[in-house]
């Protein structure tokens, strides 16, 4: 499996982690292309179901980054966040996705720098996951 | 549309009469004017169906089958409802699922077959074996309660409480990781084929234990096997039984004891366990075995109310109007809890519970709806 290519999907919010995003594309910062991003207007706003399909769908990863605690837009969105995500973590444990395969970051917009990181190191991960059951498991 | 005619041959609505009963007794048609059970019949016998598949009527109902009861005809509505709902489904008509339909994603991917880790609720000090007699099915329970972290956590215990009732009787029941979900939500919003490919993973998993009795907590899951697995695969050579008939099966053979209770609880007969399976002595039997007073509702039994919301499908405020009404009286009965034994009433009351300005503050405190096998567990004398 070493030519395998990992597929995120990064749901970012538009305040600070999609701006971070951003900053890292603006900054020259090298990451692997694998992230297909979403942006969202909270990272309060992803949904668990929003997870399940990317995975149902074939994703590798799924990766939210909202802004840190405290500085979120709407107060307390990414505290509501945390909670969902935790949950959603547990849920895709019994499922038999793994529970690594969904990450939470707080990312704001001045860390560009985290953002390339995160994703390159959240790729190396996968890579060493392997590829979604889901995928190989066609019913 | 001959799939139409089949389905009125098969569900008796060529026999309906048009007298009405189900529409004065749908909780659905009390609330929306527009919704009528015997409409929906009526119209597919008169022809009108091509555009039948398209209307979004038959998601509103809540398939709680108490137009069935009261049909002095015996047309079976709920089925048909069914039956409308696999055609709508193919021809593209879909209902609003709720959590945007995390429920149904989740069976989706279980029908995919991928290797489950669904025993985490078991800790070592349960009993359980890989072969044997008894079979518990434990139905989604934790699952659902993950998903509603924020109001039914408590769902989460369930299937340990389940066995360490029957622990407590020296059985030690078979529980599977290969179990799937039951595939309930999705024949109740028409996705038949994923259905079959659950079943026929879950009839599998239950013929290599072995089991001779099957034993479930989940009236849901108890209904699909009851009804809708046999209706495709014939009849079963293993038993099917709900936990409160086999627990006091067990309390008749002396094998069980329970610390008495004293506290006062109301029981909400869920529709899947008291209508379509008829389930309605052995709750109430074993209230009283684990020594809690219990406080009817004044519609209970074949006419209890309905939790408002049907395989999470178009939940709106119709739905919270019944949910409403039926807190509104368990509180009347002057009870501290209501218990029932489906999880997804459990899901449904505490969602309204939980929801800002559904009641007032102090009205929410007066009653907490509770899963009934966590409230047998707790009664559960040890050592015994």
């Amino acid at each position: 499996m070493s030519d395998f290519e990992p597929k995120i999907v990064a749901f970012c919010c538009n305040w600070c982690s999609y701006a971070g995003a951003d900053l890292a594309g603006v900054s020259r910062f090298q990451y692997p292309p694998n992230a297909r991003i979403v942006r969202v207007m909270c990272s309060g706003r992803v949904e668990p179901q929003f997870i399940l399909r990317a995975f149902e769908l074939g994703a590798d990863g799924v990766l939210v980054a909202g802004c840190h605690i405290g500085d979120c837009h709407y107060v307390s969105g990414n505290e509501k966040a945390q909670k969902k995500i935790e949950a959603t973590k547990d849920l895709i444990d019994q499922l038999g996705i793994g529970s690594t395969r969904l990450r939470l970051e707080w990312i704001s917009a001045s860390e560009g720098s985290k953002f390339a990181e995160t994703m390159k190191d959240f790729i190396e991960h996968l890579k060493g996951l392997g590829p979604n059951p889901l995928r190989e498991a066609s019913g | 549309m001959s799939e139409i005619k089949k389905l009125i041959d098969e569900t008796g609505a060529f026999d309906c009469v048009e007298c009405g009963k189900c529409t004065s007794v749908c909780p659905v048609a009390k609330v929306d004017t527009k919704f009528a059970p015997r409409l929906i019949v009526v119209k597919a016998l008169e022809g009108v169906d091509t555009n039948l598949a398209q209307e979004k009527e038959m998601w509103s109902c809540t398939t709680c089958e108490i137009c069935n009861k009261m049909c002095p005809y015996k047309v079976d509505f709920t089925g048909f409802i069914q039956g409308l709902r696999s055609q709508a489904h193919d021809a593209g008509n879909l209902p609003v699922l709720s959590q945007a339909g995390a429920v149904q994603t989740m069976q989706r991917i279980m029908a995919r077959g991928s290797k489950q880790n669904r025993l985490g609720w078991l800790t070592p000090d349960l009993r359980v074996k890989e072969k044997g007699d008894v079979f518990f099915f434990t139905g989604c329970a934790v699952q659902l309660g993950t998903i509603y972290y924020d109001r039914a956590v408590e769902l989460r215990q369930t299937p340990a409480s389940i066995v360490k009732i029957l622990n407590s009787a020296g059985i030690e029941p078979v529980v599977s990781n290969d179990e799937v979900c039951c595939g309930h939500d999705l024949i109740w919003t028409g996705e038949e084929d994923l259905f079959i490919k659950l079943m026929d993973r879950n009839v599998e998993t239950i013929k290599r234990s072995g089991a001779k009795t099957v034993v479930f907590s989940c009236p849901e899951c108890m209904r699909t096997f009851e009804v809708d697995y046999q209706e495709f695969l014939g009849d079963f050579d293993f038993e099917l039984k709900h936990i409160s008939e086999y627990i006091m099966e067990l309390v008749g053979e002396g094998k069980m004891h329970f610390n008495k209770g004293d506290s006062k609880v109301t029981y909400h007969d869920s529709c899947r366990l008291g209508r379509h399976l008829g389930i309605y002595d052995s709750p109430r039997e074993l209230l009283d075995e684990i020594g809690l007073e219990l406080v009817e509702m004044p519609n209970s039994r074949e006419k209890s109310a309905c939790c408002g919301v049907n395989a999470f499908a178009n939940c709106s405020e119709i739905s919270k109007k019944l949910q409403h009404d039926r807190i509104v009286e368990a509180i009347e009965t002057g009870a501290q809890a209501m218990l029932t034994f489906c999880p997804k009433c459990v899901v449904h009351f505490n969602c309204l519970l939980n929801s800002p300005k559904s009641m007032t503050e102090n009205e929410k405190l007066k009653i907490v709806v509770r899963e009934f096998g966590n409230a047998i567990a707790e009664r559960l004398q040890e050592g015994v």
